[in-house]
C-alpha cells in the first residue's frame, strides 16, 4: 500500500517535471524540471528495489551531469527563448501519434509479453549483484564501452582545444576583452 | 527495502541474540511513529550541532588572534547562538527588484535541504532497546529495538554523496539569480570547485570500501572493530583519509578552499545578494555539510563509535554516542584550526592541485589497495 503511493506520488512528480521542460520558455527552468525527472525516476528505481541504480541515477544524471547543463547555460547567458505558435501538423498529429503509442507500449507489456510482476527485491539490484554481472558476465562489453567512453573524451579535447593555444606560451597571451557576465539577465 | 529490512534485522539479531522480537514485527504504526521521532530527534541534533559550531568558531578563531570573542550572552557566550538566531529573524528580508525570483527564494531552501538530508543515513552509535512497558492499564509502549540512526540502507555512502552533489544546484543557482557579476563569479566557481573535487572525494573512500566490502556505514564503521581503524590501515588508508580530508574541505568550500566567498575579491561571493533568513540558510547548510563531513571522516577512518564501553547498561548505551561525538568534534575543531592557519589557494592552482594532484593519488591509492588485498586475500 505505501509502495503504491509512493510510486503514484513519484510517477506524477516525473510526468509533471517532463511537461515543465517542455512548456517553460527560460532554458534554466527547462533544465531544473529536467533534474525533477531524474530525482524523481531514482526515486522509482528505490522503490522497485534497484537501490544502487537510484544511487548513480541521482549521482551520475542529477549531480554531475545536469550541472554541467545548467553551468552552460549560466555561462552562456541564454535568455528566455521566444513563444511560437508551433505547427498545426504537430499538434493534430503528434498529440495523438503519442497517446496511440503510449497505449501500444503499455498494451504489448501488459498483454503480449512474458514478463510477470515480481516482488520487490526479487531482482538483483544492490551493488554486489550488479557488480558481479558487470564483472564477470559482460566484462568485455563493459571494458568496450569504458574504451568508447574514452575515445569519446579525447574526440572533445581535441575537437575544443584552439590549434595555436599549444604553441604559443601563455603569458604572452593578450587578455580580451571579457564578455560581459550577468546573471539573470538583463531584462528582468 | 525489504532486503535492506531484513539484513539490517540479521546483523541485529547477530549483535543481540537474547532479543526475541526484531523490527519485522513491529507493526507499521510503530515504524513510522518511531521513525518521526527520530527525524525529529536527529534534525534537531544537526542543527543545534549547527549553531553550536558557529560559536565554536567564533570561539576558536578568537582565541587564535587573541582575543576573547562572544562572552557577554550566557557563560562563555553559550547563548550567543540563540541571540544570533534571534537577530536573524528580525532583520529585514531584502528582495532586490533585479533579481530572477523564484530561483533567488528556491536557492538558499534547496542549500538547506540537501545538507540536512545527508544526515539521515549517519548512525550515531549501536542501537536503542527500550523492553515491552505498560503505562496505566490501557497504553502498552512495545519493545522497542532500533539502531540509532534514521534508516539503515545498505547503499548509504553512495546517497551521502548523491546528496552532497545534488548540494551544488543552491549555490550555483543563488549565483545565478541574484543577476549580480560578484555573485555569478562566486557561483561559477563553486560550481566548478564542487565538481572537480567531488571526483577525488568519491574515489579517496574506495580503498575503504575495498578493505571493508560494503557500502553500509553501519559495515564499514563494524569492521574496524578493536581498533583496526581504517586511519591505522598503513599506508592506504591513511593516503585515502588525507586525500578524503582535503577534497571535503573543497567541497563544503572552507579555507584554504572558500574561493566561492574570497571576501578580498568577490564581496561574499554568491550570496552577496541575500539577507537576514535566507543568508542564514545559507550559513546552515554549511555548517551542516561541515557536520555530516566530520561523521563521514568519523565512521569512515576513525571507527565510528567504537571506543571503550563499560558500567551499568545504561552507561554502556550511551558511551558509544560520546565517543562518537568527541570524534567529530575533533574534526570540527581541525576544520576552524585550519582556517586560521592556512592561507587561501589561487584559483589556478586550487583546480591544477585537484586534478594534477589529489586525483592521481587517489587513483593510485586504488590500484595498490587492490592489488595488495589481492596478494594477500
Amino acid at each position: 500500500m505505501l509502495h503504491l503511493i509512493l510510486f503514484l506520488f513519484f510517477g506524477v512528480i516525473c510526468v509533471a517535471g517532463a511537461i515543465n521542460l517542455l512548456a517553460q520558455s527560460h532554458p534554466i527552468n527547462s533544465a531544473l524540471s529536467l533534474i525533477v525527472v531524474m530525482a524523481s525516476l531514482a526515486g522509482e528505481y528505490l522503490l522497485l528495489g534497484a537501490e544502487f541504480l537510484a544511487a548513480v541515477q541521482v549521482i551520475v544524471y542529477a549531480g554531475a551531469i545536469m550541472v554541467l547543463f545548467v553551468i552552460t547555460i549560466m555561462l552562456l547567458n541564454a535568455g528566455a527563448e521566444e513563444r511560437t505558435r508551433g505547427s498545426r501538423v504537430a499538434i493534430l498529429l503528434g498529440v495523438p501519434g503519442v497517446m496511440i503509442g503510449a497505449v501500444l507500449i503499455a498494451w504489448t507489456l501488459l498483454f503480449r509479453s512474458n514478463t510477470t510482476s515480481v516482488s520487490i527485491g526479487a531482482l538483483p539490484g544492490g551493488p554486489q549483484a550488479i557488480a558481479r554481472l558487470l564483472f564477470h558476465q559482460f566484462l568485455l562489453p563493459f571494458e568496450i564501452t569504458s574504451v568508447l567512453i574514452l575515445i569519446a573524451i579525447m574526440g572533445a579535447v581535441v575537437l575544443a582545444s584552439r590549434p595555436d593555444a599549444v604553441a604559443k606560451p601563455h603569458h604572452t597571451d593578450t587578455p580580451k576583452a571579457m564578455p560581459e557576465l550577468v546573471g539573470a539577465g538583463k531584462e528582468r | 527495502m525489504r532486503r535492506t529490512r531484513t539484513q539490517a534485522k540479521a546483523r541485529a539479531r547477530a549483535h543481540a541474540p537474547h532479543k526475541r522480537k526484531t523490527e519485522d514485527s513491529l507493526s507499521i504504526a510503530t515504524f513510522l511513529i518511531i521513525s518521526i521521532i527520530k527525524s525529529v530527534a536527529v534534525i534537531g541534533v544537526l542543527l543545534t550541532a549547527v549553531a553550536y559550531s558557529v560559536w565554536l568558531e567564533r570561539k576558536v578563531s578568537a582565541h587564535i588572534q587573541n582575543r576573547w570573542g562572544p562572552t557577554r550572552v550566557g557563560w562563555f557566550g553559550l547563548l550567543q547562538p540563540l541571540a544570533d538566531g534571534a537577530k536573524f529573524i528580525f532583520k529585514e528580508d531584502l528582495t532586490q527588484p533585479h533579481v530572477y525570483k523564484p530561483l533567488y527564494i528556491a536557492a538558499p531552501m534547496i542549500a538547506m535541504t540537501f545538507a540536512i538530508t545527508s544526515i539521515s543515513v549517519v548512525p550515531f552509535g549501536n542501537s536503542i532497546y527500550i523492553p515491552e512497558t505498560h503505562v496505566g492499564h490501557f497504553f502498552t509502549i512495545p519493545e522497542i529495538d532500533t539502531p540509532l540512526e534514521i534508516t539503515d540502507l545498505n547503499i548509504g555512502l553512495l546517497l551521502i554523496l548523491g546528496v552532497t552533489s545534488m548540494g551544488v544546484y543552491g549555490v550555483a543557482l543563488a549565483g545565478w539569480a541574484s543577476n549580480n557579476k560578484y555573485s555569478l563569479l562566486g557561483g561559477l566557481r563553486a560550481s566548478a570547485q564542487m565538481i572537480s573535487y567531488e571526483v577525488s572525494l568519491g574515489l579517496s573512500l574506495i580503498p575503504v570500501l575495498i578493505k571493508s566490502g560494503s557500502l553500509s556505514l553501519r559495515a564499514i564503521v563494524e569492521s574496524q572493530a578493536h581498533l583496526h581503524w581504517n586511519f591505522f590501515y598503513f599506508p592506504f588508508g591513511t593516503v585515502a583519509f588525507f586525500t578524503y580530508l582535503i577534497s571535503a574541505y573543497a567541497e563544503t568550500n572552507r579555507t584554504p578552499f572558500d574561493l566561492p566567498e574570497a571576501e578580498s575579491e568577490l564581496v561574499a561571493g554568491y550570496h552577496t545578494e541575500y539577507s537576514a533568513m535566507k543568508f542564514a540558510m545559507f550559513f546552515m547548510a554549511e555548517y551542516a555539510n561541515m557536520v555530516t563531513v566530520a561523521c563521514l571522516a568519523t565512521l569512515l577512518f576513525f571507527g565510528g563509535w567504537l571506543g571503550p564501553v563499560f558500567g551499568p547498561p545504561i552507561l554502556a548505551m550511551v558511551l558509544p554516542i560520546i565517543w562518537f561525538c568527541l570524534k567529530v568534534f575533533f574534526f570540527m575543531f581541525l576544520y576552524v584550526w585550519v582556517r586560521w592557519t592556512l592561507p587561501r589557494f589561487r584559483y589556478d592552482q586550487l583546480m591544477a592541485f585537484g586534478w594534477k594532484v589529489l586525483l592521481p593519488v587517489a587513483v593510485a591509492n586504488i590500484v595498490l589497495t587492490s592489488l595488495y588485498v589481492a596478494m594477500t586475500s
